[in-house]
């Protein structure tokens, strides 16, 4: 079967004032029907732009793309403007990060649902509101028939994701893209926003591509992981392999930073130093000056995106050899199992 | 409080000008008797502590203004006469300031660093800096004596027409208006075409266009339905307070033409020393400023969800 989604060599380039910025380069991923990718990596690796890119919501006056983003078949880069819009909110929908911004200040829920659903049906308003306030339950908003004429800022944050969430599904999109939904939320929301957004998946069976980057909700939800670095693939595979064989320094560090209520720790480990700028990205491979498996090969030439000999479907970027990679792999998950056991 | 504030100091400045309005009211043949006098008479010899006393128990008790130093003709009678021509100048630029700025404000805000931006960004340039006297002698001299499209000056009454009046009448009214109309305009427009593109350039950047856009909305419904709703709101802060402002007298562009508006009444009553008319004239600003902040805030609660009367 065709997958849903087939994105090929996505290359997506900002114009600004200080230079050319590439923002995502060579990324390749697939999305099957009803299934869950994870996109993890650090803020500014390019996440966030894939998807906007996939949805061609980047500004087009600075953004230019190349590649391919095949949707059922069908390049949306060289889609036309009906066609797209004919797609987005219907087909693909999109949660963003921030509920508190994401909604417009000025309109009901309501009124902001009821246009979500008449962009792309010729349902009347009155039906339109009848879909709204289904939605509304579906999404766990207590009393629906009377908070649907409230304003934005009459809810909470968790409450207005779930309506960006009853939003984004309200028109049974195949694919949902979720931009670190939970980002802006405080923990207990977030737990909450999370099994809703899996219970309502699983429900409306679409796909989804969760941006993150917290390893755990990626462990809870996805059955693909994507691991960014610096606009570049630098790990992916099913989510048990990449838990339970990590192949890549920069996915092992994101595994050892992840906090646990299980274990007291003084300082949780980090990955020392930040994101390199992508105006003028490091030689070789990218993540070689945060790397505390640094060679000499990793200053002077790119690791390719390789293929597991054991996992075909697990492939990975990086100089180190097999053994070392193994090996360290085990130690870590040993480490963060004696954790958990302590 | 502001309305005290305003009428003190309006009766401390009149009062620290060295000269006596007594003297200009006499006439100039008066003998010192005559003036003292007149002085008397005008309550001008009292401490102006009780002079501003007087003013105020008149105005709150009476509802009136005092009458004129100069022809002891009711203030408030002059005012009356005074502010429909300052409101017929101040409410027909405004519309045209609209109809200028809108169209170019959004239309270079779409279209950064174009050409009609640039040319945009000259025309503020120059309606910020020139004054505005000039530009109306030279809209003036050029439409008005040159090319004789327009009355170089003055003003004709819609209603109420004196009989020795040449002129009167909608069509008049509007015909001779059209001058300090543009003129006008073309001063105030400069800001608010920069006003508008600023707003609708970063309304444009928040999240929720984007969320309008990922909905499937096309660029024509994201644009009015969802920027434009949400960048236009603080222009009525604009508009309501530029029109209080201006209602108390354009003081430059009345004089360029001729019209006999508050701005007009305001100059020539500190010529003459004439206290009550100009203390008239600035409270009627003052007013003017309340009410249209007043209206700016209810109709805030109107059209702004996130603001509600409690």
């Amino acid at each position: 079967m065709a997958p849903l989604l087939e994105v090929r060599d996505l290359r997506t380039e900002f114009a600004t004032d200080d230079g050319i910025v590439r923002a995502v380069e060579g990324v390749s991923f697939t999305v099957n029907s009803g299934q869950v990718l994870g996109i993890v990596g650090e803020s500014g690796c390019g996440k966030s732009v894939t998807c906007l890119t996939v949805m061609r919501l980047n500004d087009p006056k600075f953004a230019t793309s190349t590649g391919e983003v095949l949707f059922r078949g069908e390049n949306l880069l060289t889609a036309s403007g009906s066609r797209l819009r004919e797609i987005r909110g219907n087909e693909i929908a999109m949660v963003f990060q921030d509920p508190m911004t994401s909604l417009n200040p000025v309109y009901t829920m309501g009124k902001q649902l009821i246009e979500a659903v008449q962009l792309h049906s010729d349902a009347s308003k009155k039906q339109a509101r009848r879909r709204a306030l289904e939605m509304l339950k579906a999404v766990g908003i207590p009393r629906p028939e009377r908070r649907i004429d409230d304003y934005p800022h009459q809810f909470s944050g968790g409450m207005r994701q779930r309506v960006m969430i009853a939003m984004a599904l309200i028109n049974s999109p195949d694919l949902l893209i979720a931009d670190e939904p939970t980002t802006a939320l405080d923990v207990t929301t977030q737990a909450q926003i999370l099994r809703l957004l899996k219970d309502l998946q699983r429900e409306f069976g679409s796909a989804v591509i969760m941006i993150t980057h917290d390893l755990g909700v990626v462990a809870e939800t996805a059955d693909d992981v994507m691991v960014m670095y610096a606009a570049k693939v630098v790990e992916q595979g099913p989510v048990e392999s990449i838990f339970n064989q990590p192949r890549h320094p920069y996915t092992w560090g994101l595994m050892g930073s992840l906090p646990r209520l299980d274990a007291i720790v003084e300082r949780l480990d980090q990955i020392p130093g930040q994101p390199p700028s992508l105006l003028r990205p490091p030689s070789g491979c990218r993540f070689h000056p945060r790397c505390s498996y640094v060679m000499a090969q990793c200053i002077d030439r790119e690791p390719a995106l390789l293929q597991l000999a054991e996992d075909e479907t697990h492939r990975q970027a990086c100089h180190l050899d097999e053994d070392t990679k193994s090996r360290e792999a085990a130690a870590l998950l040993s480490k963060i199992a004696a954790g958990a056991a302590s | 409080m502001l309305f005290l504030a305003v009428t003190f100091v309006t009766y401390v400045i009149f009062f620290l000008v060295p000269a006596n309005p007594a003297r200009l009211a006499a006439g100039q043949s008066a003998t010192p008797e005559k003036v003292h006098e007149v002085e008397q008479f005008l309550g001008l010899d009292q401490p102006f502590y009780v002079q501003y006393y007087r003013f105020l128990k008149r105005l709150v008790l009476e509802g009136s203004l005092g009458q004129s130093f100069l022809n002891r003709r009711p203030v408030n009678q002059e005012i009356y006469q005074a502010a429909p021509v300052t409101a017929s100048l101040v409410f027909g630029a405004m519309l045209l300031v609209l109809c200028i700025s809108l169209p170019i404000g959004i239309l270079s805000a779409l279209r950064p660093r174009s050409l009609l931006d640039r040319a945009a960004m000259v025309y503020v340039l120059i309606g910020i800096s020139l004054p505005s006297f000039w530009i109306g002698l030279m809209l003036s001299y050029a439409i008005g004596y040159r090319l004789g499209l327009t009355p170089v000056a003055g003003y004709c009454e819609v209603f109420s027409v004196p009989e020795a009046s040449p002129c009167g009448g909608v069509f008049d009214w509007g015909y001779h208006m059209l001058l300090p109309w543009f003129t006008l305009a073309i001063v105030i427009a400069g800001t608010y075409v920069r006003f508008i593109r600023s707003e609708v350039l970063e309304t444009m950047t928040h999240d929720y266009v984007r969320t309008a856009r990922a909905k499937g909305g096309s660029e024509k419904r994201v644009m009015t339905a969802h920027v434009m709703r949400n960048a236009l709101l603080p222009l009525v802060t604009l508009i309501g307070l530029d029109i209080g402002l201006l209602l108390g007298g354009a003081i430059f562009i009345e004089a360029v033409f001729g019209l006999p508006g508050l701005g007009t009444t305001a100059v020539n009553s500190i010529f003459q020393y004439d206290l009550p008319v100009l203390q008239g004239v600035v409270i009627f600003g003052a007013i003017a400023i309340i009410i249209f902040t007043l209206i700016v805030d209810l109709l805030y609660a109107w059209i702004d969800p996130r603001i509600r009367l409690t």
